[in-house]
């Protein structure tokens, strides 16, 4: 029973496979040229975010903080007029601890109506683990769905839904690298839970493609992968669009912190489930999956002794 | 025609109420609140030190919500956080030095709520507003702590065995004893086996000196170093337990580190002052052989110390009687002239050791020695690269010589400080017990309390917000189906916060929330291909009842699978997560656990209580 496809997915996926691998190159650029904002989770260095009764002028606060010790200091508004965010690179010298109280004094002198909200520290040596903690944590979760997809399904699946996922990562970073916003441990928590959502969505998808390619005898592999695509369509389209609904909340009336985090999930659920079709299954084909792919894991499993 | 067996509704209902039931307690705000404790371990919080706190606060004009005597200690209820903040120091006046008075959020739970071991969720710093700091033990200061002392301890061992050594020296990590003859390298060598085992000997020969290296064994530095962070950790939960802060979280962090939480503080500054101080005392005594003024420079075992108010120097006698260490209870008063004195207590070791020596030497004088030691890193170039090194500034004075008038014993006291205000922290400090070695700040991260509120109706509103979209679109979309799995997704939302309330040192943060919001458009999937895989079996010509069956018979396992792939991401987040990303991880995996259960086996309740046992046609969905 073939269901009549509506899409016919895999028509142009010599050409959409191309402009994958473009993002991906670009993506890769950009990164290694624009490198990525690392926010001070990263960096090291110390950060206070500071309201005014009013809304505030950015100016007169860079004119305070040049003539001080701080002067390489970034002065910004953070989400409100009214919010100011003050970041200091990694100062050299004996209390780094203390850049955020001598910041607020500065600031206090200036304008006494200045409230502190948030003071950041963090030493180079913490800001040098986090990012190799975070780097091998990412390395880990591929790691651990390469394992798992190979497991549950066959290898040629495993490379695809791999594939798949550095893709995301990748398109996702050069996102952060080109819009300059800001990369920090939330928004890597992000990246994480994008590699969870975006192999989800491969696996449904595979999941349906296994099914067919055991009960359909008579379809090309080509046939069976537009199949599955189309059977789990309304699936994909409905799963990815609740979740980008309550993430567009999250954007919007999450405040700044989460701001970067649930743009990081939004990009890569969008390029998730494109890649699910377009890159995890494209490699099936590009793989000359076949039938005998599913006759072998049975007979293996016969000649077992 | 799908059924349930009775056990497995009554499982589902029996789920829904613990989720209601666990979750409830969260709809009762906390109050603001002061918690007064007695300073003394076990001791009872009177009432009549209510009466008097209360007294003040009447007096000060401040309301109070209520009032009640707990088991050893007192709180009392505000409405509101300005009056909470404005009646701390009226009320910590009032009860005077001998009670903490700390700011809390006290439950409002009901009794019959309590009873059943349900609470609200615990919130993270960054939704309460208070300080997170991460401290570094200077390990490199705690090993040389521990060289100087073996090497002073060695030379009297020798001295005591009339064992001459030619040199004994300090060099690095390393210790240096050089004999000039065979017979007492192998006397010192019996001595070393015998009383220092942490030291690994080894022979050096040159010009008819033998030379003994000792190096600390590996086993030793790792003692040291466990010493050190565990010593730390407790004077560490000392001094936040004087900073009067509830609930706090004081734990070690891998090999070198503590975490330190303060939820609800406001006076940063103070706080890093009061726990980053090391600082320790020493109890000496004048030289009483030697004249200062007439030697030009220290005899051996004597130094000289300048003293605090005058700079003057006096000649001390290296052989410490008591240090700090053996503190048990300091406290603040007057002498006679009403100058500010430090009454201290020292244990048995201590008051032994101090009544031995001070027997011998009454009438000579004795001198009480501040060691403060303030850590500071600096980038110094090593072998043509930069590197961070930690340098310890030790600053000592002695802040008073008193002569011995009789032998002291357990409690005596010292005077000779600057103000109230100095005695007041040193005998903070040394009731708080010495930091085994100083620790500096490597992370800092404050939240004002407005903040806290601020991300708290951010994280609500976007909760509400996304839900409620879900939720109307599911009911757009599958009509009946999406009803039954508004419910189910209601459900998930009611056991994910009931989980996160019960599970201890869970603690909701503001990514925690982000993690709930995820969730909620996650959690539909399961149903979302439950009921495709029906519509699909209807658009095959299969009967509404097996196409039921079929949809959840085989959407299962692809549930599973998709599901199991998000929880091993939650797993990695949460074993590689710092603080924030933890809080992620933990609301994200409980999210998938409680939303497989209440899609699949929930819904599946609720359809066949409607449709079970029906003759059918068609399906609203």
């Amino acid at each position: 029973m073939t269901t009549e496809s509506r899409f016919n997915f895999m028509g142009p996926r010599k050409i959409l496979g191309a402009l994958s691998i473009l993002l991906v190159i670009g993506s890769l650029v950009s990164i290694t040229v624009n490198f990525l904002e690392l926010g001070l989770d990263f960096t090291g260095g110390t950060q206070i975010e500071v309201e005014y009764d009013a809304a505030a002028q950015l100016e007169p606060i860079r004119e305070v903080l040049k003539s001080s010790a701080y002067a390489d200091a970034s002065v910004q508004h953070f989400g409100r007029p009214e919010e100011v965010l003050v970041r200091v690179p990694p100062v050299e010298g004996e209390d780094k601890d203390k850049v955020g109280q001598r910041v607020l004094e500065l600031l206090q002198a200036h304008s006494p109506d200045v409230k502190l909200k948030r003071v950041e520290f963090v030493g180079p040596q913490v800001g040098e683990e986090l990012r190799d903690k975070s780097g091998i944590a990412m390395l880990i979760a591929l790691g651990l769905m390469l394992i798992y997809v190979t497991l549950r399904f066959r290898f040629k699946f495993a490379v695809g839904a791999v594939v798949a996922l550095f893709h995301d990562v990748i398109i996702t970073l050069g996102f952060f690298s080109i819009t300059r916003l800001t990369f920090d441990l939330t928004a890597l928590a992000a990246i994480l839970a994008v590699i969870g959502y975006s192999l989800n969505d491969t696996i449904v998808v595979f999941d349906r493609v296994r099914e067919n390619f055991r009960k359909d005898r008579a379809g090309t592999p080509e046939e069976i992968i537009n199949n599955s695509l189309n059977q789990t369509l309304s699936r994909t389209l409905i799963t990815s669009f609740t979740t980008l609904l309550v993430l567009i909340a999250l954007a919007l009336l999450g405040g700044e912190l989460i701001f970067a985090f649930a743009v990081a999930l939004i990009v890569g659920i969008v390029v998730g489930t494109y890649s699910s079709i377009y890159v995890a299954s494209n490699l099936l084909l590009a793989q000359n999956i076949n039938r005998d792919d599913f006759l072998e894991q049975e007979k293996v499993l016969d000649d077992m002794p | 025609m799908n059924k349930y067996p009775l056990w497995k509704y009554l499982l589902v209902l029996v789920v829904a109420l613990f989720g209601f039931i666990y979750a409830l307690p969260n709809l009762y705000p906390d109050d603001p609140a002061l918690q007064i404790t007695a300073k003394k371990a076990g001791g009872e919080t009177a009432p009549d030190v209510l009466d008097r706190a209360l007294a003040s606060l009447e007096k000060a004009g401040i309301s109070i919500k209520q009032s009640e005597l707990l088991q050893g200690s007192a709180l009392i209820r505000f409405d509101n956080v300005d009056d909470q903040i404005n009646a701390k120091d009226v009320v910590q006046d009032a009860v005077s030095g001998d009670y903490v008075v700390a700011m809390n959020l006290a439950p409002n739970t009901p009794e019959w709520l309590s009873a059943l071991g349900a609470g609200p969720v615990k919130l993270g710093l960054d939704l309460r507003g208070g300080v997170h700091f991460l401290m570094e033990v200077d390990m490199a200061k705690a090993i040389d702590n521990k060289l100087k002392n073996d090497l002073n301890n060695i030379r009297d061992g020798l001295r005591e065995l009339k064992v001459r050594y030619k040199q004994a020296s300090m060099e690095g990590d390393q210790l240096r004893l050089s004999f000039t003859t065979e017979e007492r390298v192998s006397q010192a060598r019996s001595m070393l086996q015998k009383d220092f085992r942490d030291y690994l000997v080894q022979e050096e020969q040159a010009d008819n000196v033998t030379t003994l290296l000792l190096t600390l064994s590996e086993n030793a530095v790792k003692e040291i170093k466990d010493y050190a962070v565990s010593q730390n950790l407790t004077s560490l939960r000392n001094r936040v337990n004087e900073l009067g802060v509830a609930e706090p979280v004081v734990q070690r962090q891998g090999a070198d580190r503590i975490v330190i939480q303060l939820p609800g503080i406001q006076d940063t500054a103070n706080a890093k002052k009061i726990i980053g101080k090391a600082a320790n005392l020493e109890f000496r005594m004048v030289d009483w052989e030697n004249d200062p003024m007439s030697v030009s420079r220290a005899p051996v075992g004597s130094e000289f110390i300048g003293m605090r108010a005058t700079g003057q120097q006096v000649l001390l006698k290296k052989d410490v009687i008591v240090t700090g260490d053996r503190v048990v209870g300091a406290s603040t008063g007057y002498d006679e002239n009403g100058r500010p004195q430090v009454n201290i207590e020292l244990d048995s070791v201590g008051g032994r050791r101090m009544f031995k020596t001070t027997n011998q030497h009454v009438k000579d004088s004795m001198a009480v020695v501040f060691i403060e030691l303030e850590p500071e890193r600096r980038t110094v170039v090593e072998d043509g690269k930069e590197v961070e090194k930690v340098f310890t500034k030790e600053t000592r004075e002695v802040i008073n010589v008193a002569t011995i008038q009789s032998a002291l014993g357990n409690s005596f006291r010292i005077t000779g400080l600057d103000s109230p205000a100095e005695a007041k922290e040193l005998a903070l400090l040394l009731r708080a017990g010495a930091l085994a070695a100083p620790m500096y700040f490597v992370e800092e991260r404050t939240v004002g309390p407005s903040l806290g509120k601020q991300n708290i109706e951010a994280g609500l509103m976007s909760l509400v917000a996304g839900f409620a979209l879900v939720l109307l679109f599911m009911i757009g979309y599958y009509k009946l189906f999406g009803l039954i799995a508004n419910v189910a997704l209601i459900l998930n939302l009611l056991l994910l916060v009931a989980f996160m309330s019960i599970i201890p040192g869970a603690t909701l943060s503001l990514p925690g929330m982000a993690g709930i919001v995820l969730t909620v458009g996650m959690a539909v999937d399961a149903n979302v291909l439950i009921f495709a895989r029906i519509k699909e079996e209807m658009a095959n010509g299969v009967t509404p009842h097996a196409a039921i069956n079929a949809g959840y018979d085989r959407a299962f396992l692809t549930i599973l699978d998709a599901n199991i792939t998000t929880l091993l991401v939650g797993l990695v987040l949460f074993a590689f997560g710092s603080g924030p990303v933890k809080g992620f991880a933990v609301t994200l995996s409980i999210g998938i656990l409680t939303s497989m259960f209440t899609a699949i086996v929930g819904t599946r309740a609720i359809v066949n209580l409607i449709y079970g046992g029906r003759a059918l046609h068609k399906l609203s969905i």
